[in-house]
């Protein structure tokens, strides 16, 4: 039988059906840019609403009452920069250490029991540490610290944003230290080198773009963790400016949460709302400078090895 | 010829401090305490979890062996022994479903454009770039965009405040998970597979269908499970977005669809509510809900995470 060109056409059926799920597809990968469209969209209408109309003398005052016309956004930031100290503070020495001791040290059985321990630390809810924090982390860590301190401290939440940010810093740093080439640590071994030698001079420096990234990430994390510092960090309404950690403080994300949960139809001044969005428009670019950051760090250090 | 007896001595006590050096008979006590302090870092994470068990299950333990199906069946009053979460786990079972049906097809597509469609361009990298950024938005952001989009804008469809407007926007916000682990997964499909199927005349989407999906299909099914994890753990969307932090009158059954645009709750926001109120019962019932949300999390992770031992473990090639 002769093959005609209608057989090396192909069907075309066939072939059309194959174009509609490409475009099937296509759409479905598409719909992530109408998410981020939609995000900075609907940020941006309430939040220009805010900029307009808002006093900027209340935007750099004495405390964030929103319900009374007090926008001060710096009590926010340093809210948040407070609970992300102390995350780091946690997490940054056990998480580094963990992946450092998991990629160098542990003998295979160890890392096949611990990888999914440490997978199951994330999973944990995070209105769970929150309640952990309340319940144990004030009363048997920060009020033993400091006996002043009231149940629900901007401490005692950085301390519960830091378990949550144990098994991020450890699994991306635990990539990136696996990742320097064998190459690397036989020839440290061949110039006589002691093995924590090997790792802390070696292997660390290498793979210490990957490390970085992993700490941008978890500061980006820290910064846009809510439920532990609602529900642990004590303000709801809202706070005057404080730099002390061991008292009760706002973050940002806590501001929102609190203006949202505090009633139905937002009551008080006339801007209370639209200052959500304000709020969530500033920890939107903070926390999207830091991700492209942590992004571009790990494809360069990806194409390195 | 022989040397003299001093330079003699000295020739050989060198060797020997060569020898002890290479053989490294000293002990490296700094690289043994630098050993020891990164064991202790991933210990200490080890003991953070078992505590954090062990106190919830003494606060919470005797609630569930008391009053287990009161509990289970009861819903959010304000005396502790009377409240349950049976609103709670509605809410989200409902959200599972919600991320069950929109993000795991809108994900998984996504994830096969990028692997097996998408060409070089400017556009791809784009979209791939924005994807990465997503997973790393703040899930209260995903709150202000479900809050404005499903609860505002399309209220008249979700029904305003409703486990609708809910559901949809924990989808979103694991949408981006999901398409990166899927797109993991078919990127670790060996391409061996594919040429042969297009060597006996398969198209583009029959080698996908018949090859390349089964073979990613447990590494897909991993991450849509993690996802879904994370969709019934979330909280902060929830509250912006309105879901009951008080007294929820109405306790409609756990599939009364009529219900769903209604007001609702969820087990996470049960949970906030009660974390927050100071009676002593409300700490053992939030430790109670606490050990069932975590049953329900950590169950679909541990399987998620079986599954994928199992099978990394399987293949060969």
């Amino acid at each position: 039988m002769a093959i005609t060109t209608i057989d090396l056409k192909g069907n075309p059926r066939r072939l059309r059906r194959e174009a509609a799920v490409r475009w099937l597809f296509f759409g479905a990968a598409l719909f992530s840019v109408v998410i981020s469209a939609l995000i900075v969209f609907s940020l941006i209408r309430e939040a220009w609403t805010f900029v307009t109309e808002v006093e900027w003398k209340t935007v750099w005052s004495e405390g964030w009452f929103p319900r009374r016309g007090q926008y001060d956004i710096k009590t926010l930031l340093v809210g948040s920069l407070l609970v992300t100290v102390f995350g780091m503070a946690v997490a940054v020495p056990i998480g580094l250490g963990a992946a450092i001791y998991l990629s160098e040290y542990a003998p295979s059985w160890v890392r096949r029991i611990m990888k999914p321990v440490l997978e199951t630390i994330a999973a944990v809810p995070s209105v769970v540490i929150g309640f952990f924090v309340l319940t144990f982390i004030s009363p048997e860590i920060i009020q033993r610290l400091r006996e002043s301190a009231p149940q629900q401290t901007l401490a005692a939440a950085g301390l519960g944003v830091g378990i949550l940010l144990i098994p991020l810093i450890a699994s991306v740093a635990e990539d990136a230290l696996r990742s320097v080439p064998n190459t690397l640590r036989e020839a440290s071994y061949g110039m006589g080198a002691k093995k924590v030698t090997t790792v802390v001079r070696v292997v660390f420096p290498a793979a210490l773009s990957g490390v970085v990234a992993s700490l941008i990430i978890a500061v980006s994390r820290a910064l846009g963790e809510t439920m532990v510092v609602f529900i642990a960090a004590g303000k709801s309404g809202g706070a005057l400016f404080e730099t002390d950690p061991f008292q009760g403080g706002l973050t940002m994300t806590a501001g929102m949460a609190s203006i949202a949960a505090g009633t139905d139809q937002v009551v008080g001044e006339a801007l209370t709302f639209q200052s959500l969005f304000f709020v969530g428009i500033v920890l939107f670019l903070i926390t999207f400078a830091l991700n492209l950051a942590a992004d571009r760090i790990v494809l360069r250090f990806r194409e390195r090895y | 010829m022989r040397p003299s007896s001093p330079a003699r001595t000295a020739a050989v006590a060198a060797p020997k401090a060569v020898a002890v050096r290479l053989q490294g008979r000293r002990f490296d006590t700094g690289g043994t305490l630098f050993r020891a302090g990164m064991l202790s870092a991933l210990g200490v994470s080890v003991l953070i979890l078992v505590v954090l068990i062990v106190t919830l299950a003494q606060d919470g333990l005797g609630v569930l062996t008391d009053r287990l199906s009161g509990f289970m069946s009861g819903t959010l009053r304000s005396l502790p022994g009377e409240a349950g979460i049976h609103q709670g786990l509605r809410g989200t079972f409902w959200i599972a479903v919600f991320v069950v049906v929109f993000a795991f097809p809108l994900g998984v597509g996504a994830a096969i454009y990028l692997e097996e469609y998408a060409p070089k361009t400017r556009l791809t990298r784009f979209i791939d770039i924005n994807i990465r950024n997503l997973a790393g938005v703040p899930s209260i952001v995903y709150g202000i965009l479900g809050f404005a989009i499903f609860v505002k804008s399309l209220g008249g469809l979700t029904g305003g405040r409703s486990v609708i407007a809910g559901g949809i926007t924990l989808a979103i916000l694991v949408l981006p998970i999901v398409i990166i682990t899927a797109a993991e997964a078919i990127r670790a499909v060996p391409s061996a597979l594919r040429e042969a199927s297009f060597g006996v005349g398969a198209t583009r989407w029959e080698t996908i269908r018949h090859h390349v999906l089964p073979y990613a299909a447990p590494g897909i099914l991993t991450g849509t499970v993690l996802s879904l994890a994370r969709a019934m753990g979330e909280a902060a969307p929830l509250i912006l977005i309105g879901a009951v932090t008080g007294a929820l009158g109405s306790d409609p059954n756990l599939l009364d669809v009529s219900s769903l645009q209604d007001r609702f709750t969820a087990m996470p926001t049960v949970i906030t509510t009660w974390a927050g109120q100071a009676q002593s019962g409300f700490k053992a019932n939030t430790a109670a809900a606490i050990l069932v949300l975590m049953a329900i999390v950590l169950v679909a992770n541990g399987a998620a995470i079986l599954l994928r031992n199992r099978y990394d473990k399987k293949r060969a090639y």
